[in-house]
């Protein structure tokens, strides 16, 4: 063993070492200690409580309408509160509004880069956001005058330094949350661009993410490819708890004030692109990478029903906001509502 | 870098994860029986204004028109 060059570091070093077994230790500990507890409330699974609770019946849903406009993938689509506008984006770098009743298209932005993961209705129907390979969320005011060009109000609001997966506004056109390849979630306040909270805590991309329903919630949960799903507290930046799960990556995520059911059904579905809840909870809607769409009994653990109609994989999934139907978009370049 | 460096940058990492993992020890759980007889009940008050679930006639939902609007 060489002699250190002066006694001090080494006695230092040494110490440092011991305060690092120290921790990684109390970390082992608590770590067994948050597996017992888990497993202590455990005490039964939900389907076993549902047991008496009445099946349902068949269900007939089908495609109502068919918005086709996009020329590549469609990668993200959000409902506007007016529960008939629908804001989607694509891999053509494109960004359309429709009406989904007409199926007529309102609005288009063409984006300075393709793969355009993620888009946002602002809640009072002004505006869009979106984003994706240009590591950036723009808020697009959103214009009566048809022949606008909406880009020229372009505002810039979240940078990351990697790719955009996921955004959503908060209760308010004010803010925006958004989440990143680059591992991190982050909330902006859109009028200044300033970074209000940042979420540090996942160990690779975070690829989606959900806020709580309620008007009072400040939480939100996020899915990644560290296959974790982490719920946030958004005024302190913490993560207040965090699921492990044995999929691959989490695609999707769908906050409700129901943790137990997201926890059961991450582990049932396989192969999903992307989840919604009907309006009272207890049918779940998931958007698959075989095409087709696969509706669940959310207390009974058991397939209801299998849609078809979509040409290839189902990238994206919304129940609309009065829960009367929902749409997908597809890597067939189309979206479509069902009901 | 020193390994002096190092052990830092490490220990400064394994004390974030002993606060998260203290902080997450911390929160107040409830049993998965209880929370699924919550989550039933909200599936059941709830049940009622979920037209997905429920199921609403052709004429009131826009949806479902089976004649599309036309631009005369």
């Amino acid at each position: 063993m060489r002699s250190p060059p002066i006694p001090e570091m080494a006695t230092q070093e040494v110490q440092l070492s011991e305060t690092l077994a120290h921790l990684k230790t109390e970390s082992d500990t608590l770590k067994g200690k948050l597996e017992e507890e888990r497993a202590k409330l455990h005490d039964v699974e939900l389907h076993q409580v549902a047991e008496k609770v009445e099946g349902l019946g068949q269900f007939v849903m089908k495609t109502r309408r068919t918005l086709k406009g996009h020329g590549n993938k469609v990668l993200c689509m959000d409902w506007c509160k007016d529960k008939r506008r629908i804001v989607s984006s694509s891999q053509d770098g494109k960004v359309i509004v429709w009406d989904a009743f007409t199926t007529n298209k309102e609005h288009a932005v063409t984006m300075p880069c393709t793969w355009v993961m993620a888009c946002a209705y602002a809640p009072s129907g002004c505006a869009v956001a979106c984003g994706g390979l240009d590591n950036k969320c723009s808020v697009y005011p959103l214009s009566l005058d048809k022949n606008e060009n909406l880009a020229a109000k372009k505002k810039s609001v979240a940078m990351h330094t990697n790719y955009l997966s996921a955004c959503s506004f908060t209760n308010s056109d004010m803010q925006i949350l958004t989440s990143s390849g680059d591992g991190t979630c982050a909330l902006w306040d859109v009028e200044s661009g300033q970074l209000l909270q940042s979420f540090h805590g996942h160990a690779a991309d975070v690829l989606c993410l959900d806020l709580a329903p309620s008007e009072t919630g400040n939480t939100f949960v996020s899915g990644g490819c560290d296959k974790k799903a982490n719920v946030w507290d958004m005024r302190s930046g913490q993560c207040i708890q965090s699921f492990e799960t044995h999929e691959s990556d989490i695609n999707n995520s769908s906050e409700a004030d129901r943790e137990v059911a997201i926890y059961s059904k991450e582990s049932i579905i396989f192969g999903v692109s992307s989840v919604d809840f009907s309006l009272s909870g207890r049918l779940l809607f998931g958007g698959y990478n075989d095409y087709t769409i696969n509706v669940w009994d959310v207390l009974k653990g058991t397939r209801v029903s299998i849609l078809f109609g979509h040409e290839n994989r189902v990238s994206t999934l919304r129940v609309s906001p009065d829960g009367t139907a929902f749409c997908t978009g597809s890597w067939d370049h189309t979206l479509r509502t069902w009901a | 870098m020193s390994s002096k460096m190092q052990s830092s940058g490490s220990i400064a990492q394994a004390r974030r994860t002993v606060q998260q993992l203290r902080l997450e020890a911390s929160i107040e759980r409830i049993k998965v029986s209880k929370a699924s007889s919550d989550l039933m009940r909200y599936c059941g008050e709830h049940a009622k204004n979920d037209p997905l679930l429920m199921g609403i006639p052709a004429s009131e939902n826009p949806f479902k028109d089976k004649k599309p609007c036309t631009v005369l």
